[in-house]
């Protein structure tokens, strides 16, 4: 191993201890307050109003592996990135970030915790700030948390991290807009890792970039996970990336989990009807010429959600518990948590549902 | 994908130094669009090179001026009330009064150089005129930024102030805030400090548009992924507004800074005019129309015109550099 990459993995005691838990996000939840301004709702006679981007959804991340979250947009994955990283503070539930509980903690006091813990972002092109060359931008956490001891060696390791995300050291003189799309999410990840971090949030890292491009920065990713043993915790609606990336996933819809499974478990037996009509719009050469169903209508509006499961107005397999009660998650044997009152009680059918669906929705 | 073993010492001794930077920026200026755009548009260049001419002879009014108008013992009776060279005209007493190459203007009924007061008086103009709108600058962004990114209460309370003194005109404020001032100063430090106090009412009274425009560009830079980062990385938030935010809503800013110079050296003008601007033993522009104009209709038409003409093309070729800045960096109109 090099100078660069022994120097970036974390404390090999840590590495030992195998299934250590990075991320343990407990009935996490945030509202929005989207209520109109306080005389409307004087006049208006209305009541405050939430969005509730996240309502309560448990799930760890063990150290070394990849937990994707997918979902439709607007079902809260984002926020749930955010709220991890502590760009919003949880209005309930709890974070805790290697044994330490982040939700409520000050700026000040979430120092220590940021550097271990940094984040990629969606668009590469709003991403990286205009006006500085490229090396301020890497060299900011460097400098921020005092990581070297003179400019010099902050350039040293800029060139490094650029090395490391395969840029030549000689592009820190440049800015941002002399970059393509591609090279410039490198340099986001090469600023994510300056600090050292341990357990990376990629929010759609690859969303905003050419197919051609999506490929090499994924692989990048993987590669500086084995190298530097990082967790990710990544977002993304791409399901073929998400099974290329993931040891576990999480399908989300409308601020809840739905279901939350290794990768291979979750693509080879959905259980939830969500996953499985998700899976079936996912275009694929053995199935060319199947008629394929997409999810039937839309996203419900998250301030006012449907009441029991969320997914019930959807779901061809629906009755009046699911209208009614709000289904908790139930851990299966393999790993795998439902939450479902039809896969609890044993009435959706194996396989994919298309067949059935085409009638009912 | 390179392996980790071949990754070798980075070029550090290749690293730009100070000058070379500064040279390439320059390089890159003259290449870029907006030099572009300035050395295809004959008007801005004129503009610009009258700016120039206006901002060196004020700079250097002592040297540059023909005579010290500052100075009463070089005042001649003799002189009083000369035509500009190219004219003559019969004086009140039956006299017939050539101009003279030496008072290139003419002179004023105290035998004061006419083109020398406007030297002098243009750098009172300037002076005012900058030091107002950095005031004005500093106020704006400040409150701009703050209430653009902190938002909430902050942002209403701060909006409310400014739409309060928008309604009433800046000269007003301006007027208001001179007498104001100038009443609690010590009677003895009244004319020291006017310039002062001129410099702050201009100031205050136009800092509004610099902080609507920042609150809007630090609202919209504010949602973008590289601020977040910062946020992430844990930056307290005035050093994100200060080294993040700042340096992208600079643009806009420099515009309205061009333009509001133009706006506070002719309300400086109006204010002197008025006869409470600066003192008249430092006379700017305004003061020198405003004393000019008594003897307008004796037919001594040099004293006011010509400082009003200075005026004018003053204010005229700063007004048409912000004309061409907003277009410049507008990306629409590219």
């Amino acid at each position: 191993m090099s100078e660069v990459a022994e120097k970036m993995s974390p404390d090999p005691t840590k590495i030992g201890a195998d299934a250590e838990t990075v991320l343990d996000v407990q009935g996490l939840k945030r509202y929005f307050d989207v209520s109109p301004p306080f005389l409307n709702r004087l006049i208006e006679r209305t009541d405050k109003a939430f969005l509730k981007a996240v309502d309560g959804i448990d799930f760890r991340i063990e150290r070394g592996e990849t937990f994707s979250l997918v979902g439709e947009s607007g079902c809260g994955k984002s926020t749930v990135a955010r709220l991890v990283v502590g760009l919003y503070s949880p209005t309930g539930g709890s974070v805790t970030f290697e044994g330490q509980e982040i939700g409520g903690l000050s700026r000040k006091e979430l120092v220590p915790v940021r550097r271990r813990m940094q984040m990629i972002f969606q668009d590469p092109y709003a991403s990286l700030n205009p006006r500085w060359r490229v090396e301020d931008i890497i060299a900011e956490p460097i400098r921020f948390f005092g990581l070297t001891n003179n400019n010099n060696e902050t350039l040293q390791r800029v060139g490094e991290l650029l090395q490391l995300v395969n840029l030549s050291p000689k592009d820190m003189e440049k800015y941002p807009h002399e970059f393509s799309g591609g090279q410039r999410q490198r340099i986001s990840i090469a600023r994510a890792l300056a600090s050292e971090p341990d357990f990376l949030v990629c929010d759609e890292p690859t969303s905003a970039l050419d197919v051609s491009v999506q490929a090499q920065i994924l692989n990048l990713m993987k590669d500086l996970q084995k190298r530097l043993n990082l967790t990710y915790l990544f977002i993304s609606h791409n399901l073929a990336v998400v099974y290329h990336m993931s040891d576990h996933i999480g399908v989300m819809y409308l601020g809840r989990l739905a279901e939350v499974a290794p990768a291979k478990t979750l693509f080879e037996k959905p259980r939830h009807p969500y996953t499985k009509l998700l899976l079936d719009t996912i275009p694929d050469l053995d199935m060319t010429g199947r008629e394929r169903v997409p999810v039937a209508g839309e996203v419900p509006n998250p301030i006012n959600p449907p009441s029991g499961c969320a997914f019930h107005p959807r779901c061809p397999f629906a009755n009046d518990r699911c209208k009614a009660e709000r289904p908790e998650p139930i851990k299966m044997p393999d790993g795998a948590a439902v939450a479902c009152h039809g896969v609890e009680e044993g009435r959706i059918p194996e396989g994919p549902i298309s067949g059935i669906a085409s009638q009912d929705i | 994908m390179a392996d980790s073993k071949t990754i070798e010492k980075p070029i550090v001794e290749e690293h730009m130094g100070l000058f070379a930077r500064i040279g390439d920026s320059f390089r890159r200026f003259l290449d870029g669009d907006i030099f572009y755009s300035f050395i295809h548009s004959p008007i801005t260049v004129i503009a610009f090179v009258v700016t120039v001419i206006c901002f060196v002879l004020a700079a250097f009014a002592p040297w540059l001026a023909p005579h010290n108008t500052n100075d009463i013992a070089t005042l001649l009776l003799d002189n009083a009330e000369l035509p500009p060279f190219w004219s003559s005209y019969t004086a009140s007493w039956g006299e017939e009064l050539h101009g003279r190459t030496e008072f290139l203007l003419g002179t004023d009924p105290d035998g004061r150089d006419v083109l020398s007061g406007i030297i002098f008086g243009m750098q009172v103009s300037l002076i005012v005129g900058f030091g107002s709108v950095i005031l004005a600058m500093a106020i704006g962004i400040t409150l701009g930024l703050i209430s653009g990114y902190i938002g909430g209460k902050t942002d209403s309370v701060i909006m409310r102030i400014a739409d309060i003194q928008l309604s009433f005109p800046a000269i007003l404020v301006a007027l208001l805030l001179f007498g104001g001032i100038k009443s609690v100063l010590p009677p003895a430090e009244r004319q020291d400090l006017a310039i002062w106090v001129l410099i702050l009412a201009i100031g205050v009274s136009n800092w509004v548009q610099f902080a609507r425009t920042v609150r809007g560009s630090t609202m919209v830079e504010k949602s973008k992924e590289y601020v977040q980062a910062a946020r992430v990385i844990g930056l307290h938030p005035i050093l994100i507004m200060i080294r993040h935010v700042l340096p992208n809503v600079m643009g806009p800013v420099l515009v309205i800074a061009t333009i509001n110079l133009a706006l506070a050296i002719i309300t400086e003008a109006t204010l002197s005019f008025l006869g409470v601007g600066v003192p008249p033993t430092e006379p700017s522009l305004g003061t020198l129309i405003r004393v000019g104009q008594q003897y307008l209709f004796s037919g001594f038409w040099w004293m006011t015109i010509f400082p009003a003409l200075a005026l004018v093309v003053l204010a005229l070729s700063v007004n048409l550099l912000g004309d061409w800045l907003r277009d410049a960096l507008n990306p629409k109109l590219r």
